[in-house]
């Protein structure tokens, strides 16, 4: 085991003479290269013990509800809220409190509509849903590959933070080299834990973010002020009737309106003063701020003067209500669709555990997502100079960076607090890129090789490209996270919800409630969907990073940009209108074992019809 | 038209495997789930408006916090952690119930 360890360390340390290590505090370094060695060292500790490919594809199903709730909470806390959410709230304010929020209720949807029925139906991943739900190997195929198209895209902000973490531990190292170091290890990982070693290095990993965030936050609050005084600054440093909201954040001379004298905080700390490339404070405290107006402005600003205020009176609003409300649909509902999460709920013993487990799940990651804005909130009135960072320099490494104003900079507090929220953010990318990882890789092994490509392969051929597998993916998942350094994490992860919230949620939801939906019903409302949704995510990432140029398109379609930015308010009743549409066309088809299928889905497992269910289909399949 | 054709294999006089039973299941069940989501999705909604509509009232200030921040940011986690309690609590008391109604035998004084 120490050959590991010391392969770990010689991993990192190896990159950091070309990054030229003169500033890398050993604190930040240790903390940091202890998670990683930990985490490494437990996967590789359980791969000894899990040995069929039940093991490797869940876990063998026995997993209690405490380590699964904290597995999956481990999961699901991935780089965007452990650093995306922190960087967004200090960046653009309010309305990013929808993100944390909807992170976490979005689990309730999972739990009062898709976590009982879809545990009691018992099958591995939701392929196997599709396929066992519709007799139909043909709709397993469409099934996977949004896997992959989901797992991509929620890939993407994983890499964007380990690329900016390694920046800041390694200053001088450039962004890709992060993304493909630590993409490198993971994927290795995986390659050789399976996803037995992933269920208690998650359940770890939870707990380290857990006490990565909040010791901080307390620490922090104690030496500058509470969450409420923090914010209290907010009010008084730019007087609101100076503020018109509709000039842009550019032209509000922020940086010149001197500190609040009223805060109650050390004077000479607090607050600091804000840099012109901040949101004043009037528009970052309030709703439908920066985040949600930005299409409305850049609109604004390509108009003729005279026309800009009538325009911004009209637009403005209604079209940031809209943006809010797309938003939570994508993020309540994308909970519910994401793939690497519904894959656990099959770790469970019973349906009854599997409800148990997300009330945890909902509790613990809740408790949670109360602390990254707080950082957020700290990080504008105490670390400014952010706002004028850009890419891996800028307010997205919040979180890492501002626990060392304490003591100015220089004392040990600083950068031991510092280096915890560096493991932090390491246990994030790491645990939720290995169980997207697994995930993919599981897809790709259990279904593109065992299902479709060689249905008569060995167990032994299985393993072997279930390690094939996460290797290609894992390479692909770098190539596409080192292209990414512009946008900011918690936006992309934005788009993979509203991609699994215009596809596998309308799925499920529809599937489990709906008795009449067909096969061909199912596949066209996902695919439309989906499709859609995949469509204007390309287009905003591939716009956003600079490789097609729709600034001037974008300025003169506010509304366009706002329904591309945000699709799910469309794409989703777009692919439950085509699952009802399409059903009915086709009620033909409706499996003729329908009711039996209902009842497997609904009825108490107490009555032990999942049994009889699978002999029946198994008599019916030897005719 | 949901009217599948009964499959063979099931005997005639099975409640667990009746049109009806099936029926009360799935609308008992989808009951509890939408009245809890309901409740959800009404604070969801409404507090946009509220932002809206009521902006002056969702800025006032609450131990330093204005209220909509009090609201989204730290109050709507126990919120809702109280619906999925009870979701929860519900579910399994409804499920244990619906096995009582087709297993008699189990607790004679249910049916």
């Amino acid at each position: 085991m120490s050959t590991l360890l010391f392969l770990a360390a010689e991993a990192t340390t190896a990159a950091a003479p070309a990054a030229k290590t003169a500033g890398v505090d050993p604190w930040i370094l240790g903390f940091s290269l202890i998670t990683v060695a930990v985490t490494i060292w437990m996967g590789f500790r359980s791969a000894r013990t899990s040995k069929t490919a039940s093991d490797f594809f869940v876990a063998g199903r026995s997993v209690s509800v405490g380590w699964n709730a904290s597995a999956i909470s481990g999961e699901y806390l991935s780089a965007a809220s452990f650093m995306g959410i922190a960087g967004m709230v200090m960046a653009n304010g309010y309305d990013v409190l929808w993100y944390p929020v909807c992170y976490a209720c979005g689990y309730l949807f999972l739990l009062l509509f898709i976590a009982g029925p879809l545990r009691r139906f018992g099958a591995y991943t939701i392929p196997d849903f599709a396929e066992g739900r519709y007799d139909s190997p043909l709709f397993r195929k469409i099934a996977v590959c949004f896997v992959l198209f989901i797992g991509f895209v929620y890939t993407l902000p994983q890499m964007k933070g380990a690329g900016t973490t390694l920046a800041y531990i390694f200053p001088g190292m450039p962004y890709w080299g992060g993304v493909v170091l630590v993409g490198a290890v993971i994927t290795l990982n995986v390659a050789l834990g399976g996803m037995k070693g992933i269920t208690l290095v998650q359940a770890f990993q939870y707990w380290i973010k857990m006490f990565a965030i909040s010791l901080p936050v307390f620490v922090l609050m104690s030496v500058y002020g509470f969450y409420g005084t923090q914010l209290k600054v907010n009010e008084g440093r730019i007087p609101p009737s100076t503020v018109a909201p509709a000039a842009p954040a550019a032209s509000v001379p922020a940086a010149s309106v001197p500190a609040s004298p009223t805060a109650s905080q050390p004077a000479a700390e607090l607050p600091r003063p804000l840099v012109a490339k901040a949101p004043p404070d009037a528009t970052w405290i309030a709703p439908f701020g920066p985040l949600t107006t930005k299409a409305v402005k850049a609109a604004a600003a390509a108009l003729p003067a005279a026309e800009q205020k009538q325009f911004l009176a009209e637009h403005q609003k209604p079209y940031s209500l809209l943006y809010t409300y797309s938003l939570i649909i994508a993020l309540v509902c994308g909970t519910a669709g994401l793939p690497h999460i519904l894959v656990r709920f099959y770790t469970n013993p019973d349906g009854a555990a599997a409800k148990r487990t997300t009330m945890w799940v909902m509790i613990l990651i809740g408790v949670f997502y109360v602390f990254p804005p707080v950082f957020g909130v700290l990080g504008r009135n105490l670390m400014p100079d952010l706002y004028t960072g850009v890419g891996a320099k800028g307010t997205d490494k919040v979180v890492l960076e501002l626990p060392t104003v304490l003591g100015g900079g220089k004392s040990v507090l600083g950068s031991i607090l510092s280096g915890i929220t560096c493991a932090g953010a390491f246990a994030a990318f790491m645990s939720t890129f290995s169980g997207l990882l697994v995930s993919m890789t599981g897809a790709f092994a259990h279904d593109v090789y065992g299902r479709i490509l060689k249905p008569a392969a060995t167990q032994e051929e299985r393993l072997r490209m279930f390690k094939v597998g996460a290797v290609a993916i894992g390479a692909i998942a770098i190539l596409l996270g080192s292209q990414v350094e512009q946008l900011q994490i918690n936006f992309m992860v934005n788009q993979a919800f509203a991609i699994a919230a215009s596809s596998y949620f309308p799925l499920l939801f529809m599937s489990v409630w709906w008795r009449g939906m067909t096969m061909k019903g199912a596949a066209a409302g996902m695919i439309g969907g989906g499709v859609c949704a995949l469509v204007c995510t390309g287009t905003i990432i591939l716009g956003d990073i600079g490789k097609l140029n729709l600034a001037d398109f974008w300025a003169h379609h506010p509304l366009a940009r706002i329904l591309i930015e945000q699709p799910a308010i469309w794409t989703m009743p777009l692919a439950i209108f085509l699952m009802i549409v399409v059903s009915k066309a086709t009620a033909k088809d409706i499996p003729s074992d329908i009711r039996m299928k209902m009842l497997v889905l609904h009825a108490p497992e107490q009555l032990g019809l999942k049994q009889e269910y699978i002999q029946e289909h198994q008599a019916g399949l030897g005719h | 038209m949901p009217s599948p054709t009964p499959p063979d294999s099931q005997k005639p006089n099975d409640p667990i495997h009746s049109e009806a039973f099936l029926h009360t299941l799935m609308r008992r069940q989808l009951g509890l789930s939408v009245s809890c989501a309901l409740t959800f999705i009404v604070a969801l909604v409404a507090l946009p408006l509220l932002n809206y509509y009521a902006p002056e009232l969702m800025a006032k200030r609450v131990a330093g916090f204005t209220l909509t921040w009090l609201v989204l940011g730290v109050l709507f986690f126990p919120f809702v952690w109280a619906i999925s309690f009870l979701f929860i609590r519900r579910s399994i008391a409804l499920e244990e119930d619906e096995v009582k109604s087709v297993q008699p035998g189990t607790n004679p004084k249910q049916r």
